[in-house]
């Protein structure tokens, strides 16, 4: 049989992706933005989002859906970052303190997200959700009431008045785009933050040698199949917390890393939006449930963010509002999420229905009369 | 004491901490100086105002479709209902059950939709229910503005079109219900006698509904969908009446909610509404897949009590608002543990 | 010639749960090299020995076993079925359990792959070590070397026909460095004749190589033809361990369900029926593991038709497929009237009732009141106790009538309940089965399906719902349509006992004929001649 390329088939898979790259097509002209700001905003956003998109790349290899509680991450990030701030440590040291100070809070994070989620079996994905909400809570009690009481703070410039307590906005002055200005290279009139690149190439590369370990083998196999990998004695429940362990951690330096680019950190709300972001990406992109890969993140990263981008402007250009163009690529963010669970879902039901037919085939005595079914 | 500790663990020590936790910030509220009257009041308006959104989560929960996150479905069709008799010029009672009249069929037909929708995806409801609940608060955000609505009290003043974010209910039905034989006690308590009354009518009609042979197969396809479908029940089609009912309720109850706030709230304000309602379903006793009218009063009533109750009592004791937090982690936790808990499937 | 020392050697095994014994001083022993055939009905407890040769912790939870298991003569008790592993004893299941996206490398060595140490082990451990992948595929290829069949290690499982999944799971388990021992049950279930014949081919090749082999197979000649040893189980005894040598598929039949009793019926000769009730022709269901390929046959009103058969063959899929629970194709006919197959309801409503042999799964509703249990199908299919209010408009649930109709059945069926407002899963196993046949009961049922309807009840439940059964045909002249895995019952209570055999009818016999008969027809060896009996 030769594979001739099926054009239908090739939508039919890929159908969230198709329409975001029709809509951005539609949009880009509309919005009268110049090639130039699109591109130079773009490779901004790659370097700033990308990082915290491929931390979502672990839990879907095994089997865990999409880690919703990411989010946990980027709280950990945000407190390593509010320290390094505390300390006054500038520059790429303050990153690399925060990154340190993250670590263990990313860790515990995930160890307990994980431990929830081997409880919530069939449900990781609502319940990764919920935790990420019920963390926000315990989030800003840490922040908003143990900063500066409990939690000893020197700077009085990021407490509040009151004197405990963060401020709502944090100023990164001391490490802005530090990461991004370490090497950053004009490629053909474009601002290339090539450090920030390197790191996510080296995260590449982590992943890549990570899927050719044991521990990736296992994980691959946890994936499709719970029960035969325990059976084969590959510790399950240990193995799913690792998945979400390195998530966490892999988030928190992702939120360091688009913090730093920012700028600046909306102390009780910069995680809010984060895990949205991050599923939006890597679903538009062409990943599912069940199938990411390091290209779905670039393409989505890539996909998304140019909606983000044009999306505003082509409404004022079409409507005169540029709300609209918000609510447009809002709709279009959330209506790509709810598209691609429900294809995924749809295709596994459907799946297990073609697998049925095809050992009836096997059963059937090809003579007996068929019924409707 | 055993029977105690199996009470415990079959209701819940979250339940219980969290009813233990009421009732003493209503034993130190007058300590602190906080009415208790004022707070009963408060209490049971917040209750009659949220009671029937919970009470439209029960027909999902009971046909096994799980806790249903996309109640903004719901709320959606009651907008559409609200914003419609607004249009029309209908004001008072005529306005406030024109509202119900009109949302009724939008609710139907969305609801059939979204219940078509979670047929094709049985298992993965909750994740997917949530994302439909997100995508259609934020595409009816652009219809907000794209729609022809053109009564002054709607729109924004300036551009002229697009419905504003907030509208209020001054001169239309704001507080009728509320206000329907509303009996005072005292200087601050009153009792919301009319709101009280549609819950409980509504709570009836629901009742009821689980009494009849179409409601009697729900319960069924939702406590084992094999012995329904044995016994010759289709469980997509009560699936779907379920999805269909429980759109109904909410948008009848967002009426409710909004005539006791006296605004109608259109683009991303109803995005998170399912999450309080669920937390207070379950803290009312419900499980993911067992809920009951008892469920819901007593879940709304403590939910929506400690809402009250702690902005003044802990402000009072602590000097500080730490009441938002206190609801993040209690309604939050409450689902958590709803999910995490083995759902009691006897097999 | 003298035996060489025993690799295995069971002795005076028993086990029984929970009173019941499942297992009765069953000794055996295999030898070096030797292939062993394990038969018997299901029941017969070979499935109880396999667990407990295995470590299952079933077993240990359920109070352990007595006896002895020796290897190499000594004694061994494995805790979990990794230290039978260990010990060099591996298992084929009947269920595949295999990873699918993976390759037949990889699932070959799965969880023991060859890898290549680096630095990143030193902190983090093992686990981060790189796969060493060329390695991987020459163990995998020796392995299927070793089997002598033709398998691609590249292949996907998910791509791969059923034997050669078959053949995967083999080759993962004689992989392992120090595997003496293999099990396989019912590996020729799901595989073609061609593909059967391949596999007894690799066994035989195998145990040439040294390796003993337990073979449980339910299809004799193929034990005949590879096994050294026949051990027949029957009721947790062995009753038979001969030299396959001059053994006979019959003989092995008759000592499979050979039971000393003769069903004596003296009652057959005064029974007496009616027009055709029932007639099935050509019927096919797509019943997991249950599949009915092509069964046709017919039954005459107010008899009581039997269906037997082993597990897996396809005996239930036939009451399961003509109520519509299964997808299923052929055609049924009541009365003269066609069934419309696929749709539960219309079965129901044409005065058919199925009580399924899955109690708790789908014959009971477990967390709601036996009223509702019993109540549930007539109120939904007739319209039974449902009270009119505002002239028919609303129509409620009668639960007065409810609980009268559950009170009547308490008291014919005898349950015990402390209420009719009891919940379902309160009660045991015997009692859950009379409320599915109240519930069947109190459809007023013109022909009435059983699906296994003493399977997991204690004797005197038993005897109770055999005779509620022969009562309701008695008194109701009701068809009733019985599908057992017990022949006694079967035979005992039975006009006629049709046996099914990979998804067809093998025959169909008058219950008090020879055993030996329903032994060859349960062994499939009999297929043709028995066909249209």
């Amino acid at each position: 049989m030769t594979k001739r390329f099926d054009f239908k088939r090739f939508v039919a898979d890929n159908v969230v992706v198709v329409i975001f790259l029709v809509l951005t097509a539609i949009a880009t002209p509309i919005s009268g933005l110049s090639a130039n700001y699109i591109i130079q905003d773009i490779i901004t956003r790659i370097g700033r989002n990308s990082f915290l998109v491929f931390s979502l790349l672990l839990p879907v290899m095994a089997g865990m859906g999409l880690n919703f509680g990411m989010v946990l991450g980027a709280m950990a990030g945000e407190i390593g970052l509010i320290f390094a701030v505390d300390w006054g440590i500038s520059g790429v040291w303050g990153l690399g303190f925060a990154s340190l100070v993250g670590l263990p809070i990313a860790v515990a994070l995930g160890w307990l997200c994980g431990s929830i989620l081997n409880r919530a079996k069939g449900r990781e994905m609502a319940t990764g959700y919920i935790i990420g909400f019920f963390m926000d809570g315990v989030y800003q009690f840490a922040v908003l009431y143990l900063m500066g009481s409990l939690i000893p703070m020197r700077s009085l410039a990021i407490t509040l008045s009151r004197g405990y307590g963060i401020r709502n906005t944090l100023n990164l002055d001391s490490v802005r785009q530090s990461l991004d200005n370490l090497a950053m290279v004009k490629v053909f009139g474009f601002n290339v933050p090539v450090a920030t690149y390197l790191v996510v190439a080296a995260l590449c590369v982590f992943i890549v040698w990570f899927r050719k370990t044991k521990l990736g083998q296992d994980m691959r196999a946890i994936g499709q199949d719970q029960g035969v990998s325990n059976a084969s004695g590959i510790p399950v429940e240990k193995t799913r917390i690792i998945a979400i362990v390195v998530s966490t951690v892999l988030a928190m330096v992702g939120q360091i890393i688009f913090l730093q680019n920012m700028g600046n950190m909306a102390t009780y709300n910069a995680h809010r939006q984060t895990g949205f972001f991050a599923v939006a990406a890597i679903l538009v992109g062409g990943a599912s449930v069940t199938k990411a890969t390091i290209p779905n993140v670039f393409v989505g990263v890539v996909l998304l963010h140019l909606m983000y981008i044009v999306m505003p402007r082509a409404g004022a250009e079409l409507f005169g509002s540029a709300q609209i163009g918000e609510y447009f690529r809002d709709a279009f963010s959330y209506g790509a999420i709810a598209l691609a669970l429900v294809l995924h879902a749809w295709r596994k039901r459907r799946g297990v229905e073609i697998d049925r037919a095809g050992l009836r085939r096997n059963t059937v005595s090809p003579d007996a009369k068929g019924g409707k079914a | 004491m055993r029977k105690i500790k199996e009470f415990a663990a079959d209701f819940g020590w979250p339940r219980i901490i969290i009813f233990l936790f009421l009732v003493s910030l209503f034993i130190v509220a007058p300590f602190v100086g906080v009415s208790i009257s004022r707070s009963l009041s408060d209490t049971l308006n917040r209750f009659g105002q949220n009671a029937i959104l919970v009470l439209a989560l029960v027909p999902m929960v009971q046909s096994g479709c799980g806790l249903n996150f996309g109640l903004p479905v719901g709320i959606i069709a009651g907008l559409l209902g609200a914003t419609v008799a607004m249009q029309l010029g209908l004001t008072g009672w005529l306005g406030f059950l024109g509202a119900v009249a009109i949302c009724i069929p939008f609710g139907l037909l969305l609801g059939w939709l979204y219940g078509q929708l979670l047929n094709k995806v049985k298992g993965e409801e909750m994740t997917i229910a949530m994302y439909v609940g997100f995508s259609i608060i934020t595409f009816f955000s652009i219809l907000w503005l794209l729609l022809p609505y053109s009564n002054p009290a709607m729109i924004w003043g300036y551009g002229g079109a697009g419905l504003r974010t907030t509208i209020t209910l001054d001169n239309y039905w704001s507080k009728i219900l509320n206000d329907f034989l509303a009996v005072r006690i005292g200087g601050s308590f009153v009792f919301p006698t009319g709101m009280i009354l549609f819950f409980a009518l509504c709570a009836f009609f629901v009742y009821l509904f689980f009494r009849t042979k179409t409601g009697t197969a729900m319960t069924a396809v939702g406590s084992n969908p094999d012995f329904a479908r044995a016994g010759g029940v289709s469980a997509d089609k009560m699936r779907t009446v379920s999805v269909m009912l429980s759109t109904v309720l909410g948008a009848v109850g967002i009426l409710v909610y909004q005539q006791s706030f006296g605004f109608i709230q259109l683009y991303q304000a109803p995005l998170y509404m399912a999450f309080p309602a669920v937390a207070a379903l379950l803290i009312g006793g419900a499980s993911v897949n067992k809920a009951s009218m008892v469920n819901v009063v007593v879940g709304t009533l403590l939910f929506q009590g400690i809402l009250t109750m702690t902005p003044s009592v802990i402000n009072s004791i602590l000097q500080t608002d730490m009441s938002e937090v206190i609801r993040i982690v209690l309604s939050n936790g409450m689902i958590l543990y709803a999910l995490t808990r083995k759902t009691k499937v006897s097999k | 010639m003298p035996k060489p020392p025993p690799l295995l050697s069971l002795q005076h095994i028993s086990k029984s749960f929970y009173g019941n014994p499942v297992l009765e001083d069953v000794s055996f022993d295999v030898g070096p090299g030797e292939i062993v055939g394990l038969v018997g009905e299901n029941g017969a407890g070979k499935t109880t020995l396999m667990r407990i040769l295995f470590g299952m912790p079933v077993i240990a939870e359920t109070g352990g076993y007595g006896g002895r298991i020796e290897l190499d003569g000594a004694q061994v008790s494995f805790k979990t079925p990794f230290d039978a592993l260990d010990a060099g004893i591996g298992m084929v299941h009947q269920e595949f359990s295999l990873i699918p996206g993976f390759s037949t490398t990889e699932n070959i060595v799965l969880n023991r792959e060859p890898m290549k140490a680096n630095a990143a082990c030193e902190v983090f451990g093992d686990r981060m070590s790189v796969l060493d992948r060329t390695t991987m595929r020459s163990v995998a290829e020796k392995a299927i070397e070793r089997l002598g069949v033709k398998l691609d290690p590249e292949t996907l499982v998910s791509e791969m026909p059923v034997g050669h999944k078959q053949f995967t799971e083999i080759a993962r388990e004689i992989n392992r460095e120090n595997v003496r021992l293999l099990v396989l049950d019912e590996p020729t279930a799901v595989l073609t004749e061609s593909e059967a014949e391949i596999l007894l081919e690799a066994l035989r090749r195998l145990a040439a190589q040294g390796i003993s082999i337990i073979f449980i197979s339910h299809r004799l000649h193929e034990i005949t033809k590879v096994a050294d040893t026949i051990v027949v189980l029957r009721d947790g005894k062995v009753v038979k361990e001969a030299p396959s040598e001059g053994t006979s598929v019959r003989d092995i039949a008759a000592w499979m369900v050979g039971r000393s009793v003769e069903a004596k019926r003296p009652d057959l000769a005064t029974r007496s029926f009616g027009e055709e009730a029932l007639r099935v022709e050509r019927l096919w269901v797509d019943m997991p593991g249950e599949s009915v390929r092509d069964v046709s046959f017919s039954v005459r009103s107010g008899e009581i038709f039997g269906i037997g058969g082993l597990a897996g063959q396809g005996k239930l899929g036939v009451p399961n497929g003509i109520m519509g629970l299964y997808a299923g194709g052929g055609s049924v006919t009541l009365h003269g009237k066609s069934v419309p197959l696929n749709d539960p309801k219309a079965a129901l409503a044409m005065g058919m009732a199925f009580v399924s042999e899955d109690r708790r799964g789908v014959g009971l509703l477990l967390d709601e009141s036996l009223e509702w249990n019993i109540g549930f199908t007539a109120m939904q299919i007739r319209g039974d106790y449902l009270k009119r209010y505002l002239g028919g408009l609303l129509k409620l649930r009668d639960e007065a009538g409810l609980r009268k109709l559950a009170e009547e059945y308490i008291e014919l069926l005898s349950i015990k309940c402390t209420s009719p407002k009891q919940f379902a899963k309160e009660l045991s196993g015997g009692n859950q089965q009379k409320i599915c046949l109240a519930k069947a009961f109190a459809m007023q049922p013109d022909l009435l399906f059983v699906s296994e309807p003493t399977r997991g009840i204690d004797v005197g439940a038993k005897e109770l719902v055999l005779k509620s059964l022969r009562h309701y045909n008695r008194d109701n002249g009701t068809t009733i349509v019985m599908v057992s895995s017990e022949l006694e019952e079967l035979r005992s209570i039975c006009d006629r006992v049709a046996i099914v055999d990979e998804g067809r009818i093998a025959g169909i016999l008058p219950p008090d004929a020879d055993i030996a008969d329903f032994g060859l027809l349960m062994a499939g060896e009999v297929k043709e001649e028995a066909a249209h009996a």
